[in-house]
């Protein structure tokens, strides 16, 4: 873990969704700190994605979402980009572009004007090399996105994150449908790109060991509403997550441990 | 600190690996190419004339020489021939590059110029125009034309605003669907226009069909001036192409403005497209296939892709102009059923044989 401080960088208060007459999300409230892990949990169709999606895609909601203070709808998509980096749980590829063509994506950010200057490129180059590195996909880089499996896809988007180089990371669900290997790798990954000081993440997660295991802090959403948000050790608990669940989580999740003793 | 050949070897890599625009070596090869088939098609038709003739009255021309008696003849079929090469190069070219943003910008590798609608209004335009008889005075197009672009024009409005109404974010999707129906809706009204006008059939069907037969200098000019702004407008905006053809949600992920981005490229596409449709009708499939043949070279990085597109857009519309001309000579077929016919053959082989490839 990243060294976590007061500093908030992400503020989320009293927002509330309604999308088609239907209310998703009401009155949730939370901040995202300097070098801490957000998990945001909850059973399926609770409204995790819609949070995620009015955060940054322009999904109309009631309340305020600040970064750094400054209201996120008076910020520039430029401006957004330079702080935010997102990562969807799925990578739709549509054309044949190779993984460091979609690595160098992230820089996008960092254009002013038509023409980059010979710095800006070099600047470029350097983070796209950095980002394959970090990413173990120095081998891949010209390789066509299409011919890519399930876990080097989303590598590559992760990569194109790391290159955007923000202050905070919001990741919806980044390994839900990888094997195991790529679960791990992702979350070392991230792990490790959280130890520099600034840095901060927010990510939707089914698994709910994995957000113990990585979590600083939890959100735990039920049907729209907000049922707990606080430190991960106090809100991914029995106690909390029962209800939510409608189940008996730790007896569930200590008898699937059992299988491996 | 980096050496030399270390940069060297990066800046080769990179050419490779097609992060740049296209090198030195393709711009000369497709230029030559293009200049060959322009040569090729000036010499080529009802009378043959040989490429030596074709210099000699340019180079006349140019140096304001007076011709020789025998090349009088070849002076007068080349202020024929020219115009059509030039105007039929820069259709080709324009309905090539717009085919390739638009495929780029909806994630779809089936859009192209015709997908908003735009086309079909402007065909629209054009027969009402040749229907009613429509002039506009103290105009220096004539009448088809302007009604024509006006029609591209309002059809383009008339799909965002709809799309807009339906769904406020304006997403792909929805465009796309508006695009298409609209299109199937103004075939509709135009079967009327000719139903009601069968004495002006033979033209109608002539015009929407596409010709170059009408081609002269100002519309040469008028193509030129047109692919100069729209493409400088689209060659400005590769990256945000690249972004929108990884996803929408990753170009907004990055940082680019969607809505205004893809508002600016949408009416751009269709300015393209309407002042081509203006000039030689609707000619079908350049913008479809040639954006596909380009991409199995260039890949599909638009900077290098739209240059690519440009080129092999202006080659393939002189060929399948060059065969509307002379296959079944004296007659000429409408340029639109040749490219439909190739474009559409071109197109299975293409994708039966890269099947799983790069699209």
């Amino acid at each position: 873990m990243g060294v976590e401080t007061n500093r908030e960088l992400l503020t989320v208060s009293h927002l509330s969704v309604t999308l088609g007459g239907r209310e998703i999300l009401r009155d949730i409230s939370f901040s995202v700190c300097e070098g801490h892990w957000l998990m945001v949990v909850g059973p399926n169709g609770a409204g995790k994605t819609t949070l995620v999606n009015a955060l940054t895609q322009g999904i109309p909601y009631s309340g305020m979402a600040a970064f750094e203070g400054r209201d996120l709808k008076k910020m520039k998509p430029l401006e957004i980009a330079s702080k935010i980096a997102v990562l969807r749980q799925r990578q739709q590829a549509g054309y044949a572009f190779t993984v460091e063509e979609i690595v160098r994506l992230g820089r996008y950010r960092q254009r002013s004007g038509l023409f980059r200057s010979a710095a800006g490129k070099e600047g470029d180059d350097r983070a796209v090399e950095k980002a394959l590195q970090e990413t173990g996909l120095l081998p891949l880089r010209g390789q066509s996105i299409l011919k890519l499996s399930g876990g080097e896809l989303q590598r590559t988007f992760l990569a194109q994150t790391f290159c955007q180089d923000p202050a905070l990371l919001i990741l919806d669900e980044p390994t839900n449908h990888l094997d195991l290997l790529y679960q791990k790798q992702i979350f070392a990954l991230l792990a490790d790109w959280l130890k520099v000081p600034g840095r901060a993440v927010c990510s939707i997660v089914h698994d709910l060991s994995l957000a113990k295991a990585y979590g600083s802090k939890a959100l735990l959403i039920d049907q729209g509403r907000q049922a707990a948000f606080g430190p991960a050790g106090e809100v991914l608990t029995e106690k909390e997550l029962n209800p939510v669940y409608g189940m008996e989580v730790g007896q569930w999740m200590r008898h699937m441990l059992k299988m491996w003793i | 600190m980096k050496t030399l050949p270390d940069l060297a070897e990066k800046r080769e890599r990179r050419e490779i690996r097609g992060s740049s625009g296209l090198s030195a070596r393709e711009t000369v090869l497709f230029l030559l190419a293009l200049l060959l088939t322009m040569l090729l098609c000036i010499s080529t038709g009802s009378v043959h004339l040989p490429p030596e003739d074709i210099l000699r009255v340019l180079s006349g021309r140019i140096l304001r020489a007076d011709l020789p008696e025998q090349l009088m003849k070849a002076d007068a079929i080349l202020s024929v021939r020219i115009p059509r090469v030039l105007c039929t190069a820069l259709e080709g070219a324009s309905l090539s590059l717009a085919g390739a943003a638009m495929q780029g910008l909806l994630k779809n590798p089936l859009a192209d110029g015709s997908t908003l609608g735009v086309s079909s209004g402007a065909s629209l335009g054009a027969s009402l125009a040749i229907a009613l008889g429509v002039t506009f005075p103290g105009l220096p197009f004539a009448g088809t034309e302007l009604s024509a672009i006006l029609f591209a024009f309002l059809s383009l409005i008339l799909v965002l605003f709809l799309s807009y109404r339906l769904d406020s974010g304006l997403s792909t999707n929805t465009i796309i669907l508006i695009g298409v129906i609209y299109s199937m809706f103004v075939s509709s009204l135009m079967n009327i226009v000719v139903t009601f006008a069968s004495d002006k059939l033979h033209s109608i069907t002539f015009w929407a069909m596409g010709s170059l037969a009408s081609s002269t200098l100002p519309k040469a000019a008028l193509l030129s001036l047109t692919l100069l702004i729209c493409g400088g407008i689209l060659f400005a905006h590769t990256v945000e192409l690249n972004a929108f053809a990884v996803g929408e949600d990753n170009a907004r992920h990055i940082g680019v403005n969607v809505p205004r981005v893809r508002l600016l490229v949408l009416i751009t596409v269709s300015a393209l497209i309407g002042i081509c449709v203006s000039i030689g009708g609707s000619i079908g499939f350049v913008g479809l296939v040639t954006p596909h043949l380009v991409r199995l070279i260039t890949g599909p990085n638009h900077r290098r892709l739209l240059p690519g597109a440009l080129f092999f857009g202006a080659v393939f519309l002189l060929l399948s102009d060059l065969i509307a001309r002379t296959l079944l000579r004296p007659i000429e077929l409408p340029i639109g059923v040749v490219t439909n016919l190739a474009g559409a053959i071109v197109f299975l082989v293409i994708f039966s044989r890269t099947r799983g490839g790069r699209p």
